[in-house]
Formats: structure tokens, C-alpha cells, sequence
């Protein structure tokens, strides 16, 4: 009887993959094809538009593929006196690069203290970071606009980048990572007369180039698309980030659709590229965190 | 060697001599300790306050009190700040937008991520692919992606792609922005997230999909359980728990914190239509200029947002990883 049943399911595995089983992985890999343009489409039509003339975009007869492709459209836009996208881009890039530095060094430096060095009230200056995980800050941006506008900050660099460079989740993040820190390294750098310092810059902190990336680029990226902070700080055309720059030319009385859907080109273009190359640390900097602010 | 046990007078002397200076050293340590401590923290510590303390307690102040064009109290008025927030039809209606959105939003995101997850995770070949094109869209802000909804896809005139297609189909062109009823908007504001946020929810439940033992799904086929349904139900459902509430409640607070694309898409007169608080707040803290029901609101909001993050905490322990 045992016999039997055990031969049974043997030549039932044995005959490989049934027709079933073939259909059903077609129709998944269709339903994926499918999904992935429909992902894939928005991206597509941000170039389209960018790059076809104004006409063919609002013409009531819509092709897929615009007649011609009009290049010259960057040159417009960059040259553009009512849009100051050069600047917007600018601006981004630096804050965007000081924000990220400055986030992560003062968050490393700070997770690694309330993870490693025995003060004595370190827990309770833990807990008063955690309490700052509670509240969102863009939930307050009012109360902290009214700090900057009372340092005389609004429309400046330093009042667009530093209120953002003081993270509790970022340092929650490297606090857990520095506790499971091997501590055979460090102590073979106290053998080696290294203070604390010594030991986070020379020992941990080249051990630890994954969680650098990982939390550097997504911060990177946050800056980048950040929109609520930089239009209530940019009250000043010159201190636009290049979505504040977007967003009025989206709300502008004259619609120049080309130039528009260019601009939004030309701003996704370097988070693409940092997608391509550094994806692996995005997907591992996401799931360390859940959803950063 | 027998002195071990007996001390003389003069030892007993060095040895307190020695026990001070020991504690005097500990000290010492200790002030070190202190001082190399604060020089890693501090810097942080520093900014919390100034940048999140101080505007907090400040608004806390500037909540009892009349401020308007001025950061500064000018009389204080107890609670009527908090009374007329609560009264002002707009603000409760900015609270009702965010209930719709969060309904809509919620449950949309959860089941399309899961469905995703499942789905990438169940192919053999080019699983990787098709995850970095879902995972691409979060690459972009929400102003830009606001962008190509309101101005390519969800236009309201003849050139819009959705119009285009309902055209094809032989049906009218919709103002799909600006028509108040049927509230086709909220079309256009939850389509749009969820192609910005499905990525990352989806990797959230794919780690949790790879975290389930392979061979409780052995052991349930050898236990006769079909493939599919009872399995996905029995198994699937209650490992993935944590992955779940996970992206259940990241979802809630992040539709809280909504302004972007509602601003950017709603602008141009059909503000009115689609106000979630943040939106509203920015407009009376501003465009008004009214620090004191601002700071009202913004408190009202941070106590709202705190019993989510509470609740969040106490089901994903968050924090006390240690």
C-alpha cells in the first residue's frame, strides 16, 4: 500500500511541469509585461513631451510618437528668463550634496556615542531622540519656520539645509547598526592606543561602508525631491530648489508645456542615474528604514 | 608573603592614599567619558533642540496666543485658538479629506503592494527586473510626477492621455481635475501615489516573503494542503504579520503627512475641492500669515500623528530593538 502511493507521487513528480503549470507562468509573465509598461509610462512621457514641439503635444489627434524631436527645447528652457531652472538646479545640487553630508556625519557620530561610550545618562539622551521619531517634520513645519524666520534664515542656503540635517531616524539607524558592530575590532584598536575617535574613524567607520551608502543615498534622495520645506524657506526666486522651480512653472499663467515636461527631464535625469549604479543600496537603505520622511 | 593578611599602620595609610586616588581617577575617567560622549552626541543633541524642541515648546506658546504677521505673542487668549480651529468648517473639512484619502489610499496601496510582491516573487527568471521597474517610480518627487498626471495623463481637455483613450472608446472627455462631482480628483490623487509608493511597500512585503521558511510550505503539501489558496491563507498570511502592519501603518502616516501632489495638482482653483491639514495649515500659517491658529493647528495635527506613531510603535516594537 505504502509502495503505491509513494510510486505514485514519484512518476506524478517525474513527468515535469504540467500544462497548468505552463499557462499559469505565461499568464503571470504577462500580467508582469503589462504592469511594467503602465510603471513604465509616465517615464516615457515626460521625454516625449520634453522633446516634441509644442503643437504636437496639444494636438487633438495624440501619437505615441511625436512627429519630430525637437532638442533645441533644453536650450529654451535654460535660456528662458521667466524660469530660473539653471539656478533651481543649482540650488538642489547643493543642498541636496551638504545635506547628505551633513546629515550623515552628525547622525554617524551620534549613533555611534549612544551605541558605544558608557556616560551615564546615555540612555535618557536616547530616549530624547526616539521622542523626536514621533513627530514627522514636515507635521511641523510652522513651529520650525518660526524659529528660522526668527534667525533670519528664510531664503537662504543655510536656512534651506541645516534645519534638515538633524535626523533621529538617521541616527536611530546607525545606532542599531554600531550595536552589533563586532567589538573584537574596536578592542584590537584600544590595544592599539586609540581612543574613541581614533577607533570610529580608523576601524568602524571603514568597516561600515554599506550603511554609509545605503542611508547616504536615500537621504540624498529625499533632499533632492523634498518640496514643503524648501517652498516655505525659498520665498525668493533665487533660493528655488528645482521642484519649487517646477511647481510654479506647473502653476504659471502661461502654460509652455515643452519646457515643462524638459525641465521635469532634466531633474529626474541624476536620480535615474543614481538608481542605476547604486540600487542595491536604495533597496537595503528602504527596508532599513520603512518610509523615510 | 604574610603581610597579605596583617597590614601595618603604614600600609593601611598608602592603601587609603591609594583608594583616593583610584576614585580620583575613576572621576577623572568619568569626566572624560562625559566630555568624549557629548563631543559624538552633541552636535545632534544641539540641533533637536533648536530645531525641533525650541519650535515645538514655542509653538505650544504661540498656540494660546493672537499672532498674526508676527512670530512673537502679542496677547494671550487661552484656548480660543484651539476652539476656532476646531469650529473653522475648513479645518474639520481638511480633517474629513484626510479620512477619505487615508480609506482610499490605504487599502489600495496594501493590496496592490501584496499583490506585486506576490506576483515578482513567485517568477523564476528576470524577478530582479521586474522589481527595479516597480521600485523606479520612487525615484521621483511628487511635484514631478504631479506634473505628468495633471498635465499629460489626467488633462481635462481633448489632449489628455485618459481622455485620449476614452475618446478611442467612444466616450466624452472628463475634467478629471476640476469636476466636483462624481469627485473624479481623487482618481488622479490616488493613482498618482500609488505609482510613487508601491515600490517600496512591495520590496517591504518581498523581504518579508523571503523571510518565510520554505519548508512549512513542503511540510503543507506533504500534509495534503493545495497549492495556492490554502496555503497563501494559512501560511502566508499570518507570517507575513509584521510586513503587514508594517506597510498598514507606514501608509497611514505618510498619507498624514500628504501635501505635495494635493497642492501641486489641486492649485488653480480647485484647492477648495481636495484640502488635506498640511495644505490648509500652509495656508493660513503662510499665505494668512496667522501664526497663532497656525500653531494651533500644527499642535492639533502633532497630537493626531503622535496616537498613530504610539500605535505603530506598540505593534512593530519600534525602538526597542535593543
Amino acid at each position: 500500500m505504502a509502495t503505491t502511493v509513494s510510486r505514485s507521487t514519484q512518476s506524478r513528480g517525474a513527468k515535469g511541469p504540467s500544462t497548468r503549470k505552463i499557462v499559469v507562468t505565461i499568464l503571470q509573465y504577462a500580467l508582469l509585461i503589462f504592469l511594467a509598461l503602465i510603471f513604465l509610462l509616465p517615464f516615457y512621457l515626460i521625454v516625449r513631451n520634453g522633446l516634441a514641439a509644442e503643437t504636437d503635444i496639444t494636438s487633438p489627434n495624440w501619437t505615441f510618437f511625436p512627429k519630430a524631436l525637437h532638442f533645441e527645447n533644453i536650450q529654451e528652457l535654460f535660456s528662458d528668463p521667466e524660469v530660473p531652472f539653471l539656478d533651481g538646479v543649482t540650488n538642489s545640487a547643493i543642498i541636496g550634496v551638504l545635506q547628505t553630508l551633513g546629515q550623515i556625519f552628525i547622525s554617524a557620530i551620534a549613533g555611534y556615542g549612544l551605541a558605544r561610550i558608557p556616560y551615564r545618562y546615555s540612555n535618557q539622551v536616547f530616549y530624547s531622540v526616539l521622542l523626536t521619531l514621533m513627530i514627522p517634520f514636515v507635521v511641523i513645519f510652522v513651529p520650525v519656520y518660526v524659529i528660522v524666520s526668527y534667525l533670519g534664515w528664510v531664503s537662504t542656503l543655510q536656512g534651506l539645509v541645516v534645519p534638515g540635517i538633524f535626523s533621529g531616524f538617521t541616527t536611530f539607524l546607525f545606532r542599531q547598526f554600531f550595536l552589533s558592530f563586532p567589538h573584537e575590532l574596536e578592542e584590537a584598536g584600544r590595544v592599539d592606543g586609540l581612543g574613541y575617535w581614533g577607533i570610529f574613524w580608523r576601524i568602524v567607520v571603514p568597516n561600515s561602508y554599506g550603511i554609509f551608502a545605503a542611508l547616504g543615498v536615500i537621504t540624498f534622495i529625499s533632499s533632492w525631491n523634498a518640496f514643503l520645506w524648501p517652498l516655505v524657506i525659498g520665498q525668493d526666486p533665487s533660493a528655488w530648489t528645482v521642484q519649487v522651480v517646477l511647481s510654479n512653472f506647473l502653476n504659471a499663467q502661461v502654460l509652455n508645456l515643452h519646457e515643462l515636461f524638459i525641465g521635469t527631464a532634466i531633474a529626474i535625469l541624476p536620480l535615474l542615474i543614481i538608481f542605476f549604479f547604486l540600487q542595491r543600496y536604495i533597496v537595503e537603505g528602504y527596508k532599513q528604514s520603512g518610509l523615510k520622511g | 608573603m604574610e603581610s597579605l593578611s596583617t597590614t601595618s599602620p603604614a600600609e593601611t595609610l598608602t592603601a587609603s592614599q591609594e583608594q583616593k586616588e583610584s576614585i580620583q581617577r575613576i572621576r577623572q575617567r568619568s569626566f572624560r567619558t562625559t566630555l568624549v560622549f557629548w563631543s559624538f552626541v552633541g552636535p545632534l543633541v544641539l540641533g533637536l533642540i533648536v530645531f525641533f524642541f525650541i519650535p515645538i515648546v514655542w509653538s505650544i506658546v504661540l498656540s494660546f496666543a493672537t499672532a498674526r504677521a508676527t512670530i512673537t505673542p502679542s496677547s494671550f487668549v487661552g484656548l480660543q485658538n484651539y476652539r476656532e480651529m476646531l469650529g473653522d468648517p475648513d479645518f474639520t473639512k481638511a480633517l474629513a479629506t484626510f479620512t477619505i484619502f487615508a480609506l482610499l489610499i490605504v487599502p489600495t496601496t496594501f493590496l496592490c503592494a501584496l499583490g506585486l510582491a506576490l506576483l515578482v516573487n513567485s517568477i523564476k527568471v528576470a524577478q530582479g527586473f521586474f522589481r527595479s521597474v516597480f521600485f523606479l517610480p520612487t525615484a521621483c518627487s511628487y511635484v514631478l510626477a504631479s506634473i505628468v498626471w495633471k498635465m499629460s495623463i489626467f488633462n481635462g481637455t481633448f489632449y489628455g492621455l485618459a481622455n485620449t483613450f476614452r475618446h478611442i472608446i467612444g466616450l466624452d472627455a472628463i475634467a478629471w481635475i476640476s469636476s466636483p462631482t462624481p469627485p473624479y480628483y481623487w482618481v488622479v490623487l490616488v493613482t498618482v501615489r500609488l505609482w510613487l509608493q508601491l515600490g517600496i511597500y512591495m520590496i517591504i512585503f518581498i523581504a518579508g516573503l523571503q523571510e518565510i521558511p520554505r519548508e512549512l510550505y513542503e511540510a503543507a503539501s506533504i500534509d495534503g494542503a493545495r497549492r495556492g489558496w490554502q496555503t497563501f491563507r494559512y501560511i502566508t498570511v499570518p507570517l507575513l504579520r509584521n510586513s503587514s502592519l508594517a506597510v498598514l501603518l507606514l501608509n497611514v502616516i505618510a498619507a498624514f503627512q500628504a501635501f505635495d501632489e494635493f497642492f501641486n495638482i489641486m492649485t488653480g482653483g480647485n484647492q477648495i475641492l481636495a484640502r488635506p491639514p498640511l495644505v490648509y495649515i500652509y495656508n493660513v500659517a503662510l499665505s494668512n500669515q496667522d501664526y497663532g491658529h497656525g500653531s494651533a493647528g500644527a499642535m492639533i495635527l502633532t497630537l493626531i500623528i503622535i496616537i498613530f506613531t504610539l500605535l505603530q510603535g506598540r505593534f512593530l516594537g519600534f525602538g526597542k530593538a535593543d
